[in-house]
């Protein structure tokens, strides 16, 4: 399907010249300019881009969503099938919507009804276009969510949307968007909420149902890995106009315009780091350990939290979050924790951080943590520091980033007066922020700019180990690649310890000296980066490598066999007895559970 | 003064002000600027048949049904209005927040017991509570205040317990707990700000049913006592007379309205004044 054949497949869309403009105070501003592209049938369009390129409001333009009245198409046509959509009244494109054009949006638990039952909804999207009497429509219904191959579909019809997983919530939209057989689907970011092994599926799902329908897909992403795996064709996006489109693999071998080239650059790309022992930023230099005693010992760290319900309130079930974690971290080094949602990892960050209740033994720089009082003594917080994952939720919206990086010192009682403004414009320098940006507030800064203000933060009270918790997955790529370059170099400078917790391999990868791999709760695998990289062990480990969409599109997995299944849930009875997965040792400081493979496999 | 110069600088917030300004000044003026002493009832104040005047030039509001002069009365009137509006409210919005505030905060045994007064006391019918305690005391225009602030921050406590619960919830609190601040610091520093914006709401939404509640308990004898004039009581006394006399209840109506309308159109420009947030945003 990727080169064109000699008879060209029919043309089902066709945008010329579209321009859509936003009211703002300063008058009208262009987000889309000018952009013309042919859509054919059975084909994948990506429109890749960073965030406010403008891909997502082209996608509205063509399914006339635009929020009113701020949002307008200026000019331009959109052509389904010859007919001008733009021209079209609201009535006329109720008809388009779902029928011929269909939408899967980023979210799936908001774009779901929580109030009706999935067979309603599918229900609802089957016969709006197509009335039918009832017994035809659950039958219809039925079929879709077969075809969208989820488990036990007759059960499904009943269940309402929390009762199932992101993933299948995702299936279900599918099923919902496809119930029409529809011409064009336009996917606004379908898996960026999603785990990589459940993308990896969902994309697979598409894959198959293109190849059985033949429906043209839009497919709107971030993800270079995503649009490798999945375009025909692909438009670049930036600042609201097509800097670059092509085929697939021209755009990823020969980019012709800089834009792609950088952004194609700043990607983080899973396999990199081969052969090489140490981080990026070390040149990849392995850490020279030698006698060094750890930073930071953590012991059998256990964390619980009870459900409680009925009458009584009594505790009735548990989430079983960390169960038995035990790892170091040594001086100067990254350690890095991946697995998917749910695999507590960010739990055991915020544990360390004494941020919720837990059992276990958390030594820091030869002082015994506490696990009772969130007030624990101030010295011991000084050596341990956090970095939020979203910049702008950790900063209080109402104090001005001067304060706020002042604060912990502040607190602290570590410097007061000029001294306090020396530190803080040292600071400021230190992460590349201007110093006059200290009297404005978080919410007139970018996304990056934000984050390394929490940088700042963290590092004012000059601690020895950060714990940063996904704190790079909610930026673009060209700024995640100058955070962390900013990591990297505080670590060479200073000599920091990093907990880097993530679920982006790729970036992972990039960073790490050692890597633990945690799955339902416990580290099934851990090791120096380039053993648990380079030689995976644990099925879990290796399951989550090949998820990775690779940013290559030679690279492209002509099927997904290897990954099924969903993530089993934490939650159990009072009477629960975990499995603890003993760890063996199968080379230097590389040790793999191997009690639990089973459960993973 | 900034914050003066600010709530100048928008054109409503401008209306809103002078309103107030107007209410309140011919409240401290009255003794000097009002026509008549407002217990007076004069014999000219009715006509041959013994009705209320309509508005004239000797009355400028008309008389009430002793004939006594309506706009002095409005003009003492305020006096008892405003204090009840402002004392009364504010300290029902300063008990409620402080209730909402520590249980929504602390939360556990805490904020149980305080939550569940708060929950007793709004099933309880305010009407009489209030009744009961005005009885209790002898009513005068501070008991009647304190009562209508006994009364009124129930729905305030709820109201900020469940923003606070939501704020603590919230990362950049979290964030405040990772960096080691004090209980103290996170309370008065972080969360009261943002609590700031529905206190305002609340204590000027606030003032038209206060300034109404006062003229209820008059109503039932149990607030203000006549003669001492009062917005409330001015409707009340001349309800009946609503289709013969109409500007009785009107005019104080539309007094009641204004002053609550000013301290919307105030409180919402404070809002967002005192929002850093919103800079550049309106």
């Amino acid at each position: 399907m990727t080169e064109q054949g000699a008879v060209m497949p029919e043309k089902i869309l066709e945008v010329r010249d579209l321009v859509t403009q936003v009211a703002t105070s300063t008058g009208p501003k262009t987000v889309v300019d000018g952009l013309s592209f042919d859509l054919h049938r059975g084909e994948t369009l990506c429109i890749a881009g960073e965030s406010g390129s403008g891909k997502s409001m082209t996608s509205l333009s063509i399914m006339g969503l635009l929020p009113q009245p701020m949002a307008k198409v200026a000019g331009g046509k959109v052509l389904l099938r010859g007919d001008d959509l733009l021209k079209l009244p609201e009535r006329a494109m109720r008809d388009i919507r779902g029928n011929k054009i269909a939408m899967i949006f980023q979210e799936p638990m908001t774009s779901l009804n929580p109030v009706l039952t999935i067979g309603r909804q599918l229900g609802e999207a089957i016969s709006t276009h197509d009335p039918m009497p009832g017994s035809k429509v659950r039958s219809r219904a039925l079929a879709v969510l077969k075809q969208v191959r989820i488990s036990e579909p007759e059960k499904r019809l009943k269940q309402y949307p929390h009762e199932l997983s992101g993933g299948m919530r995702q299936r279900v939209m599918i099923a919902m968007a496809l119930a029409c057989n529809p011409d064009v689907l336009i996917a606004d970011e379908p898996t960026t909420a999603l785990d990589v092994t459940i993308q990896a599926q969902i994309l697979g799902l598409m894959r198959d149902l293109q190849r059985d329908t033949g429906t043209a897909i839009i497919l709107i992403t971030h993800d270079m890995g995503v649009v490798a795996e999945m375009a025909d064709r692909v438009i670049v996006m930036n600042q609201g106009k097509a800097v670059e489109s092509g085929s697939v693999t021209d755009v990823f071998e020969a980019p012709a315009d800089p834009y792609t080239r950088g952004l194609l650059a700043a990607v983080p790309r899973l396999g990199a780091m081969t052969g090489i022992d140490g981080p990026a930023s070390t040149n990849g230099n392995a850490l020279v350990r030698g006698m060094a005693r750890p930073l930071v010992t953590v012991r059998d760290l256990t964390v619980r939290f009870d459900i409680r319900g009925g009458l009584l309130q009594r505790v009735q079930k548990r989430v079983h979050a960390v169960e038995n974690v035990s790892f170091d971290i040594f001086p100067g080094e990254t350690l890095s924790i991946v697995g998917e949602s749910g695999c507590g990892k960010s739990t055991t960050g915020r544990a360390l951080m004494n941020l919720l209740p837990w059992q276990g033994e958390v030594v820091i720089d030869g002082k015994e943590i506490d696990a009772q009082s969130r007030l624990q003594t101030k010295s011991v917080r000084r050596n341990v520091q956090m970095i939020f994952q979203d910049p702008y939720a950790s900063l209080d919206p109402r104090m001005t980033v001067g304060e706020l990086v002042a604060e912990p010192l502040v607190i602290h009682g570590l410097a007061h007066g000029s001294e306090l403004q020396d530190r803080v414009e040292y600071l400021f320098n230190r992460v590349g922020l201007p110093v006059d940006a200290a009297k404005r507030h978080p919410h007139e800064f970018s996304g990056g700019q934000r984050q390394r203000v929490c940088i700042a933060r963290a590092l004012s009270l000059s601690p020895k180990v950060i714990i940063a918790d996904e704190s790079v997955s909610a930026l673009d790529v060209s700024v995640q690649a100058q955070v962390l370059e900013l990591l990297g170099e505080l670590q060479a400078e200073s000599g920091i310890s990093y907990l880097f917790i993530s679920h982006d391999m790729a970036v992972v990868e990039q960073i790490s000296h050692r890597v633990a791999v945690m799955y339902m709760g416990q580290v099934v695998e851990i090791g120096p980066r380039r053993a648990v990289f380079e030689n995976p062990q644990h099925p879990y480990t290796k399951k989550l490598m090949s998820a990775v969409p690779i940013p290559d599109p030679r690279k492209r997995r002509e099927h997904f066999s290897l990954i099924t299944g969903e993530i089993p849930s934490p939650v159990h009875g009072l009477d629960y007895q975990p499995d603890y997965a003993d760890l063996t040792q199968i080379g230097a400081q590389h040790f793999v559970a191997r009690s639990a493979i089973k459960s993973a496999a | 003064m900034l914050v003066l110069a600010e709530l100048v600088k928008r054109k409503l917030a401008l209306l809103g002000l002078i309103i107030i300004v107007i209410i309140a000044g011919s409240a401290l003026l009255a003794p000097w600027i009002a026509p008549y002493d407002p217990q007076n009832q004069m014999f000219d104040g009715l006509t041959i048949e013994g009705a209320p005047m309509p508005p004239s030039m000797q009355f400028l509001l008309g008389t009430d049904l002793l004939g006594r002069d309506l706009l002095s009365r409005l003009m003492y009137g305020a006096q008892t209005s405003l204090i009840i509006g402002v004392v009364a409210n504010g300290t029902a919005v300063m008990i409620g927040a402080l209730v909402g505030v520590i249980a929504g905060f602390f939360q556990g045994w805490i904020g149980t017991i305080l939550m569940r007064v708060t929950d007793l006391m709004m099933a309880f019918p305010a009407l009489l509570l209030a009744i009961v305690l005005a009885a209790l005391f002898k009513p005068s225009l501070w008991i009647v205040a304190m009562v209508i602030a006994m009364v009124n921050w129930v729905q305030v406590a709820r109201v900020i317990y469940t923003e606070t619960r939501s704020l603590s919830e919230r990362e950049f609190i979290e964030a405040e707990w990772a960096i080691g601040a004090s209980r103290f610091r996170i309370l008065f520093k972080h969360m009261l700000p943002h609590l700031l914006s529905t206190m305002v709401v609340w204590a000027t939404l606030g003032i038209a049913t206060t300034v109404l509640l006062e003229a209820t308990l008059s109503y039932l004898g149990v607030g203000v006592q006549p003669p001492t004039p009062s917005w409330g009581n001015i409707i009340f006394e001349n309800q009946t007379y609503f289709t013969s006399a109409p500007w009785l209840v009107f005019i104080p109506g539309v007094a009641i309205i204004l002053l609550a309308l000013a301290f919307n159109l105030v409180g919402d420009a404070l809002r967002d004044i005192l929002d850093p947030t919103q800079k550049g945003r309106h």
